[in-house]
């Protein structure tokens, strides 16, 4: 009386008969789907009734799926292509003297990039001289050393600051920081380290040096976040082995944890790199806009891709939006460049997703 | 007495490790009160002066020709939203289309191509995505349009969106899928009611931290969306949006246009740190964690 089905504890008989119905054709189907030759008639029949109704959408599905995927691919293939159409006048006209030309002057149709390129450079390695200590610093306080409590808290406030619109910076920057800089910062970096020539010149708030701290504040929640990520992949072992041999915590986060996250926290600071010779809106609002290469970091300057910002909707001439294109080229190739090192970096040490799971 | 010498010497070093050790804990810590602080200070800021300029007329009317005292952002919001809507719209469908593919069809080459060009759009400065759209639509429209703005915006989502939906489809776990197939669910069925369904909380995380992230985005939106000066409804024009009327309020010569420039920033900022905090508050009592 085993067998007997009790119709109260039963599941829905309904279902009960259908769920052997439809496993069976499949697993049929997947037994025979190679040897026709013993099939009984009836098992052909459900085989070809089963998944005659799933085969068409799940192939026109995949279909749509891979088109979105392909897209994705097309997307970039086609921005390349724009880029690189758009641009051909200017490349025939200049070659690769546009790279180290200085005179960029619209009247006369004459373009070189070497300002902007300047420009570029200079400030993100300025933010990159400010931001790297700094994220390396609240990674490694965030998990190695504050409580835990505060941990979730430390990590949202600098998740907070990646959140904050690149304008909102760029306001705030015309507005707080460039006062703060030409009142302050900037009289007293001159009396004090007037001698390098890195700080001489007329002050006026706005200038390299205000583009370069600004930069620094948005790249530092990429760098420190990448930091935190590989710094969680380090083994607990590892800490533990070098905590065991008397270390104290600082030599144990110097041996025992950065030394096996080099690698990884390059890869962070890469990418930061890669966001700040992109960033547009904050710099362009904060670093003067003239396109000069001046040693001092008081100077107005220009990168690349605020000068594209600034000219692009009111170029007039087939060359002169040729050479704006062509700058916009040459930042998506360096981008690339800097991204493609990045991600290979990082993802060498928290495996292919780029991202831990903690 | 032999030891004495050596004694003071594991004294020394060990001064020197325990200073060593003080400095670093010093140098973290002040690190990471000099990047919370920019933060604070950019937020009271915005909320002090923000707050003294928000009034009822900046949120119901257009902007007032250059010089002239009042006005608001009205069209900017709309455009804004219109455009955002746009945005969404078109990208994430294909991101969590793309993402799908890439974690249920995608472990061949064709899927490794495809990450690595997601991740390289996602790298692509925006100011560029700017100049291919404005390649593409502006320049063939011949005119600026809310369109090409939505577009731009939508190119930024998609690598995001796609990874995100990658991630939390790959951490569904197998045994969940395989029942669905063994109950004779066809692949398509098990993939968007079983599998998207069981990751959606990670999913729609990711569509908010792409959200986020295009809402102040204002470069793409320089030569496609334009920005406008008066109500605009129709997709085809130049359309005004809040991050850009910001930018110029915030370059222009008048202190009222100043003003409102950060009343626009707060207004923005609130939008998008209210969407970062429900990620946040959501993923951390979410089931799936992850995607933050």
């Amino acid at each position: 009386m085993a067998d007997s089905v009790d119709p109260m504890n039963s599941p829905d008989p309904v279902e009960q008969k259908q769920n052997p119905m439809t496993a069976i054709p499949a697993l049929a189907q997947a037994a025979t789907a190679r040897k026709p030759s013993v099939v009984s008639s009836v098992l052909q029949r459900i085989r070809h009734t089963q998944p005659r109704s799933s085969r068409l959408p799940d192939a026109a599905f995949k279909g749509l799926i891979l088109l979105t995927a392909a897209s994705v691919f097309a997307i970039v293939v086609f921005v390349v292509w724009e880029l690189v159409d758009k641009s051909r006048l200017s490349l025939h006209q200049f070659g690769i003297g546009f790279f180290y030309g200085h005179d960029w002057d619209p009247v006369n149709d004459q373009y070189g990039a070497l300002p902007f390129i300047f420009g570029t450079l200079v400030s993100s390695f300025l933010a990159l001289l400010l931001a790297v200590p700094l994220s390396i610093g609240v990674a490694v306080y965030v998990t190695e050393m504050c409580p835990v409590r505060w941990r979730s808290i430390i990590s949202f406030l600098v998740e907070l600051l990646a959140a904050i619109p690149s304008v909102v910076y760029g306001l705030w920057a015309i507005f707080v920081l460039a006062p703060l800089l030409r009142d302050y910062v900037e009289p007293f970096l001159a009396r004090t380290l007037g001698w390098t020539g890195l700080f001489t010149g007329p002050i006026y708030g706005i200038g390299m040096l205000a583009a370069g701290i600004i930069l620094a504040i948005m790249i530092v929640p990429i760098i420190a976040s990448i930091t935190r990520e590989v710094l969680t992949a380090v083994p607990q072992n590892q800490r533990e082995a070098v905590l065991a041999l008397g270390a104290t915590r600082w030599e144990m986060i110097r041996m025992g944890v950065l030394r096996n996250a080099r690698i990884g926290i390059v890869g962070g600071i890469i990418l930061g790199l890669g966001r700040a010779l992109g960033e547009t809106m904050a710099v362009t609002m904060v670093i003067g806009n003239r396109p000069e290469v001046s040693k001092s970091l008081f100077a107005p300057g220009y990168t690349m891709a605020s000068v594209i910002a600034n000219e692009f909707s009111e170029a007039t001439g087939d060359l002169y939006l040729s050479a704006l294109v062509e700058i916009g080229l040459a930042l998506f190739l360096v981008t690339l460049i800097v991204n493609a090192l990045a991600r290979l970096l990082v993802w060498s040490i928290t495996g292919s997703t780029g991202r831990a799971r903690a | 007495m032999l030891k004495q010498p050596g004694d003071a010497s594991t004294l020394k070093v060990s001064l020197w490790r325990r200073f060593m050790n003080q400095a670093a804990n010093v140098f973290a810590i002040s690190a990471s009160v000099l990047v919370i602080v920019p933060l604070v200070v950019i937020f009271v800021y915005l909320v002090i002066k923000g707050v003294g300029s928000l009034n009822w007329a900046f949120v119901t009317q257009t902007p007032k020709p250059p010089g002239e005292l009042g006005g608001g952002m009205a069209n900017a919001m709309v455009g804004s939203a219109v455009i955002l809507a746009l945005a969404s719209l078109v990208g994430i469908p294909m991101g969590i289309g793309c993402g799908i593919y890439l974690a249920e069809y995608g472990r061949d080459r064709f899927g490794d191509l495809v990450r690595f060009t997601a991740d390289v759009l996602n790298g692509v400065p925006s100011i560029v995505i700017g100049i291919a759209v404005y390649s593409l639509i502006v320049l063939r429209q011949k005119h600026f349009s809310a369109l090409s703005g939505g577009i731009a915006l939508a190119i930024m989502m998609i690598p995001t969106v796609a990874r995100a939906t990658e991630e939390m489809l790959l951490m569904v776990p197998n045994n969940i899928r395989e029942a669905a197939l063994g109950l004779g669910i066809p692949k398509w069925r098990t993939t968007l009611s079983i599998s998207l369904r069981t990751a959606s909380a990670g999913v729609i995380t990711g569509c908010m931290l792409a959200f986020a992230r295009v809402a102040g985005e204002t470069a793409p939106l320089l030569f496609t969306a334009f920005g406008n000066q008066y109500w605009n409804m129709n997709l085809n024009q130049p359309t005004a949006a809040l991050p850009l009327q910001i930018y110029t309020y915030a370059l222009s010569p008048y202190d009222d246009w100043h003003r409102q420039a950060w009343a626009g920033a707060l207004i923005l900022i609130v939008m998008i740190v209210a969407a970062v905090a429900a990620v946040r508050i959501s993923t951390s009592r979410g089931a799936l964690k992850g995607a933050s």
